[in-house]
């Protein structure tokens, strides 16, 4: 049995990292939580646009991403920097992460005196919380336990021919060894969806998965544009993608050919092990950050025209399969199929090479988007800010 | 699986079904290209300079006519493809995804 390293959460569950998470509860508390990030090393901060003048899902959608993120087993602790003033209730949120059992401090700008105040107590109390996460052991811990995240973006040709299917390879591996795997992005399954519709265990699912599609595609109807253009983008189209189909043909190859278990909705947290499917945008930022905020650990991202997506506390590996790419953004790749596409390589052979780096990251070796700093995040809009 | 098992093996097609073909090489106006087909290899001449990863016909493709790939619809031509042409954003478009066009106006 192949052995990751992980921290156990008093809750059970296992991360593969071990983050000091600050999170801003709105957008007026972003720069109290940058600066404390700053002055914390190992600590990671998720500023974000919203909290504020939002109802409803809206709402709903960012309590639920920052609790989320809070939970996700990869953070050892979390800072919690309020205004005061705003929609999303950091009490409700504290209480929400502290289910897990892990430190969960909270700090409010009006209550605390001002910045300078706040970034000062948050500094203290940061401090504390990464001195404490630091004594957490690591212990070994079975890879069936690692959660997935299978993305692409930025994708050309390449994606589909070789970097998808090498993904979707060792998918399969890992799948076959009791693992999860996570597909998101609906917009990037249309005109391909009958295909994983094909591989649900159940009518229902089926009909879930439909579901989600049809409502992207409604709301492309009511925005009343065609959708290329802006997916496929125009770098997807200068990499010789003609239309959203070729592109979602593409795309699904990279989660395998397992049974599709259930269709989450977006940031719902993953209930088990087996191939999830999670409703979401394409985007890419906002795809990974709501994977993470469901609790995966990790996400493998193809890139036929090379993008340094990260996030702030899971990491993304970054695969391609277009050898331009590889060599003029070697410092974003992380593996190179482009030799399947030479014939010199087998897509199994590239699968295998996949899931060797996702063991040795899951066994705490730094991916590059985390060695350069990348840490973008972002949280999808539904409707107005009021 | 193997993608191309010989270096002369310029160009890929993903299903028997397809009308287009996958460049693994840039070609040039006049320049010849090949594919494998159930196991024959064919020669195409490029009629245009197509980039690498872009698609080229390999049938004549009517306006309207699917585009298929993977042995999948990708889309539709708005005008009449020969063999050797460039396939993409000038000839073809998607079917799915076109809030540009009115309900019942789609392509079925």
């Amino acid at each position: 049995m192949t052995m990751i390293k992980g921290y156990r959460r008093p809750n059970g569950k296992v991360g593969i990292r071990n983050h000091l998470l600050i999170i801003p509860t709105v957008v007026c508390a972003n720069h109290v939580a940058n600066r404390i990030q700053q002055s914390v090393p190992d600590s990671v901060a998720i500023p974000h646009q919203h909290g504020c003048s939002q109802i409803g899902e809206d709402k709903d959608r960012t309590f639920n991403i920052l609790a989320g993120m809070g939970k996700n087993p990869n953070v050892g602790a979390v800072l919690l920097v309020s205004l005061g003033c705003e929609v999303i209730n950091a009490k409700e949120l504290q209480e929400v992460i502290q289910q897990t059992g892990k430190p969960v401090e909270w700090i409010d700008i009006q209550d605390t005196g001002g910045t300078i105040n706040a970034i000062q107590t948050g500094i203290k109390i940061a401090k504390q919380l990464s001195n404490d996460i630091q004594k957490i052991e690591e212990v070994d811990v079975p890879l069936s336990e690692l959660i997935l995240g299978v993305k692409c973006g930025g994708s050309d040709a390449t994606s589909g021919l070789c970097s998808n299917p090498a993904l979707g390879k060792a998918a399969d591996v890992l799948l076959a060894q009791g693992g999860t795997i996570v597909m998101g992005e609906t917009t990037e399954i249309i005109g391909a969806e009958h295909l994983v519709a094909q591989s649900a265990v159940s009518e229902e699912v089926a009909g879930k998965l439909y579901a989600c599609v049809e409502k992207f595609e409604k709301e492309v109807e009511r925005i009343g544009a065609d959708m290329r253009g802006g997916n496929p983008s125009p770098g997807n189209i200068a990499g010789g993608l003609s239309t959203i189909e070729e592109k979602s043909l593409g795309c699904i190859s990279k989660a395998g050919t397992a049974p599709l278990k259930d269709v989450l909705s977006f940031a719902e947290e993953i209930p088990g092990n087996g191939y999830y499917f999670m409703d979401s945008p394409g985007n890419d930022i906002e795809c990974v950050s709501g994977m993470a905020a469901a609790g995966v650990h990790m996400v493998c991202f193809t890139t036929g025209r090379g993008t340094p997506t990260g996030n702030p506390i899971i990491p993304v590996i970054k695969i391609t399969g277009n050898e331009h790419t590889a060599i003029k953004m070697s410092d974003n790749i992380d593996v190179d199929t482009s030799a399947v596409m030479k014939g010199k390589e087998t897509i199994e052979e590239a699968g295998q090479r996949i899931l060797e780096t996702v063991i040795r990251a899951a066994q705490g070796e730094l991916v590059k988007a985390e060695i350069l700093g990348h840490q973008e995040f972002s949280i999808s809009r539904i409707s107005i800010s009021l | 699986m193997k993608l191309a098992n010989d270096q002369d093996v310029t160009s890929i097609v993903m299903s028997e079904i397809d009308n287009v073909a996958t460049l693994l090489k840039e070609v040039q106006a006049g320049e010849s290209l090949q594919y494998v087909l159930n196991g024959n290899k064919f020669e195409l001449t490029a009629k245009q300079p197509i980039p690498f990863g872009h698609k080229i016909a390999i049938k004549p493709i009517q306006p309207s006519e699917y585009v298929v790939k993977y042995g999948q619809v990708i889309g539709a031509a708005v005008v009449l493809i020969s063999p050797g042409e460039h396939v993409h954003v000038h000839n073809i478009e998607g079917i799915r995804g076109r809030g540009d066009k009115k309900k019942g106006d789609k392509q079925s």
